[in-house]
């Protein structure tokens, strides 16, 4: 066969289609509740929906490799958990001050860091499925956060809350902290993503495993460091979210491995792997926190829906993402 | 002479824009075979697949019995009887032989499956084909010639009047082509019509009663086999006189380059030991299966191994593909589809994957990239419509280029080329000779695998034979020769001095 050309069509609906779910949703909003676009409103929903990006982010370079992660929720209530004992451990030693919290923040990175590099460790070098190990682990971290809070509530102490409150609920130029550090982390993760040789390498592993280990591309260290990145990004996303609650228990970060994975997949990264994109990532991320505020702000439809219409318009990404693919078979 | 079965009337077919086929004539009698060559991109797939029903024609008829058809899809060809035969084959690896022979029109005994039947109809019919394969071995644990075996009997299964087989030896020994060939004869005398599609001439001329040429989409000439050589068949292919296939040989400098020591892969290859000299083309013959490409993936560290392999007199570690690579040792897969290319990218992404470290240190200078792909475009001559297209779109031989282009972007000393011409059209082939020989004047070296017995003899300045995971022996110079080379791949010579 000769080389076929495709002239490519100028409206592109997977590529454009997030962008727009997203447009559609916030010109619904908007005219719904005039309070939607209230500078109050805003700040909500993106403070809020910063836990879920900034995981995501790193959700979207495993995904993009082939992989899967399901631990994250665990993993993040787990870190909480460590972060607040460790830091009220301390607090007798040190005082009510900011390296307490400093050390907590180191507590939460390191942690993360191990976790996400166990599960590197176990899928690339011992050759488990990452959904079997990552099930594990998601069962492993959610018990042991369970037994450290005996059942119940791990708070932060009340000397520390005051202090670390700012994080989550201050801000500068009068956004937020959670959005700005959500927002680095996209950024820097798009430019990681399409620029530099990791997240080439990353993108080849997905779509073919053997032609990047005859590449020469180091494909477990690789692996691994998708897994370590997650990690770390989730202990990140729990130092923003500590402040914010002031505690942890059993039911903290539950469900959060499937809003990122169906954020990652609204925003257009392939769930087989080789394709993967942060910006949408990212706009897939705002599509879910938007459909949860308008439902809660409009009472057309109950917000017990919420779940629903996020089910349906994952689905929805997929029927999408099938069409690029029958598109580029032509 | 008989009414063809199968034919089609001044088909075109458009992909897009892009015309590949030019109002061709074609058509298959019962009782023969008719081969159809051409280069890669000749058209040649298309018009199988117009044939067997995958594809519809833009324009002009195909005819079944001398009627006007439209197949909607393979399976309406199918039920008529025209059965085609992929390169890629279509079996799910992870069923049984048996499984694969009756998938989706399984026999059955009221709701149950007719498991006996089937064994017995799938003995019967792998039987016909000389083939030894259980029906109940798992088509993953099958050698690939005998997945091949696997295809046929599905497809005389079928019962089919019109075989469409595409390529059926590129993957096969010589052996194996033998006992494909008399089965091919044997179909043709029980009155089957057989389209078969090859790059190996002298099959072509054994096996064919009649050969269409395709040249760039149109039909060339249709012509009965006999008489017809195989110089003429590769002329009317490639449209001008082939005169030297081989370029010149070149004269290796002393001094080695690769000392490889008593290597061994574990199931494969033992105690392997030889020499690379600066500027040598040195070939690997041997039968499939002797161990050739499992010693190489063993050198540059893709197997595990031990032994010693040393690049310019420093020893390399085992197990590192980028340690072989920052030493200037790489491999070129004979797998371009599975480990050479990610097909579903762009052209740039596959070009600079192994030597991306050469495009910026933490951000890739895509202006780089850009500039090394138009670089790779004129050096190897790759024939892309579109700089945007995807590597899955290239033909096979453009697909070999860009593997070829990708591979020396990171400037090896030692390259390692596994059958550099699988499924390649005349034409192609004789440019990838001028690239290796162009490689070894400029002082690389080359290593050369290959099971056409005719390259490696034309391109090699000395030749190491391997015989079932073991260096058989060496020929150099006038001891080149088939008959030198045959006998140590079947062990000859070995068993003559150990006696």
């Amino acid at each position: 066969m000769s080389a076929v050309t495709v002239p490519r069509p100028r409206f592109q609906l997977y590529v454009l289609g997030p962008l727009l779910a997203l447009f559609v949703l916030i010109a619904l909003g908007a005219w719904l509740n005039p309070n939607f676009l209230s500078y109050g409103n805003i700040t909500n929903v993106l403070a809020r929906s910063a836990f879920i990006g900034i995981i995501a982010v790193g959700m979207t370079f495993v995904i993009t490799s082939g992989g899967i992660d399901l631990s994250v929720g665990s993993m993040a209530a787990f870190i909480a958990g460590l972060m607040i004992l460790s830091m009220n451990a301390l607090l007798p030693h040190m005082g009510a001050g900011v390296p307490v919290i400093l050390m907590g923040v180191l507590v939460a990175a390191c942690a993360g860091l191990l976790a996400g590099w166990l599960n590197g460790f176990l899928i690339a070098k011992v050759g488990i499925e990452p959904f079997i190990v990552t099930l594990g682990t998601m069962g492993i971290y959610r018990s042991l956060v369970t037994w450290l809070a005996d059942g119940g509530t791990l708070s932060l102490d009340f000397g520390l809350r005051g202090l670390y409150r700012p994080v989550y609920y201050g801000g500068i130029f009068g956004i937020a902290w959670p959005i700005i550090v959500f927002a680095i982390v996209a950024i820097l993760g798009e430019i990681v993503m399409r620029q530099t040789a990791f997240g080439r390498h990353v993108a080849a592993i997905g779509a073919n495993e053997q032609v990047a280990r005859y590449s020469a591309v180091k494909v477990p260290r690789v692996r691994i460091a998708t897994y370590a990145l997650l990690g770390l990004l989730v202990g990140l996303a729990t130092i923003m979210y500590v402040p914010r609650l002031g505690s942890a228990s059993g039911s903290t970060g539950v469900l959060w491995e499937l809003e990122a994975i169906a954020a990652v997949i609204i925003g257009g990264t392939v769930l087989k792997g080789g394709y993967g994109r942060v910006w949408g990532t990212v706009v897939g991320v705002l599509i879910l926190s938007l459909i949860d505020n308008i439902l809660n702000l409009a009472s057309i439809v109950s917000p017990y829906l919420n779940g629903t219409i996020q089910g349906v318009i994952v689905i929805l990404a997929v029927v999408l993402q099938r069409e690029k693919k029958a598109a580029d078979a032509r | 002479m008989t009414e063809p079965v199968l034919a089609i009337r001044k088909v075109s077919r458009l992909f897009g824009p892009v015309q590949v086929l030019f109002d061709v004539d074609f058509d298959l009698r019962p009782g023969e075979v008719h081969a159809l060559i051409g280069e890669n991109g000749a058209g040649k797939s298309t018009t199988m697949k117009i044939l067997a029903g995958y594809l519809a024609p833009s324009a002009g008829e195909v005819l079944l019995d001398g009627q006007p058809v439209h197949f909607p899809s393979s399976r309406e060809a199918e039920a008529a009887g025209i059965v085609m035969i992929h390169q890629e084959f279509n079996l799910a690896t992870p069923l049984t032989v048996e499984e694969n022979i009756f998938l989706g029109r399984e026999l059955k005994r009221g709701p149950f499956l007719d498991r006996r039947a089937m064994q017995a109809e799938s003995r019967r019919l792998l039987e016909r084909l000389h083939c030894a394969v259980d029906p109940g071995a798992r088509v993953s644990s099958l050698s690939v010639p005998n997945r091949q075996m696997v295809e046929i009997a599905k497809a005389l299964g079928l019962k089919a009047r019109v075989l469409i087989m595409d390529e059926p030896t590129a993957v096969l020994t010589h052996r194996e082509t033998d006992t494909l060939l008399e089965q091919v004869d044997r179909l043709r005398r029980a009155g089957t019509a057989i389209l078969y599609t090859s790059h190996k001439l002298d099959e072509v001329a054994r096996i064919a009663d009649r050969v269409t040429v395709l040249r760039d989409g149109r039909r060339v000439m249709t012509v009965p086999a006999k008489g017809l050589t195989e110089d003429r068949m590769a002329e009317a292919m490639v449209g001008r006189e082939l005169s030297d296939l081989f370029p010149p040989k070149g004269t290796p400098a002393a001094e080695p380059v690769l000392e490889v020591t008593n290597l061994t892969v574990p199931g494969f290859v033992r105690d392997a030991s030889f020499t690379l000299r600066r500027g040598e083309v040195l070939g690997f013959a041997g039968l499939v299966g002797s161990g050739r490409t499992e010693l190489m993936e063993g050198i540059v560290g893709l197997r595990p191994a031990t032994g010693e392999v040393r690049m310019a007199g420093r020893a390399l570690p085992h197990g590192s593909v980028a340690a072989a690579r920052a030493a200037g040792l790489v491999y070129l897969t004979e797998d371009r589809k599975e480990k050479g290319l990610l097909l579903g990218k762009s052209l740039t992404e596959n070009l600079t994957l192994l030597a991306l470290d050469r495009f910026g240190r933490v951000l890739i200078d895509k202006a780089a990239e850009e500039r090394a792909l138009t670089q790779a475009i004129s050096d190897f001559d790759i024939r892309a419509g579109d700089r945007g297209i995807i590597a899955g779109s290239l033909s096979g031989g453009n697909q070999q280029k860009l593997l070829l282009a990708k591979t020396m972007l990171a400037e090896p000393q030692v390259v390692i080329i596994d059958e550099p011409t699988r499924g390649i059209d005349v034409g192609t082939k004789q440019q990838i000779y001028g690239f290796i020989a162009r490689l070894a004047a400029e002082g690389r070296s080359v290593i050369v695998v290959s099971s056409e017995l005719p390259e490696v003899i034309g391109v090699a300045n000395r030749i190491v034979v391997m015989s079932a995971g073991r260096i058989a022996g060496e020929v150099e110079g006038p001891a080149i020769t088939e008959e030198n080379i045959v006998r140590l791949a079947m062990g000859l010579n070995h068993r003559k001095a150990s006696a």
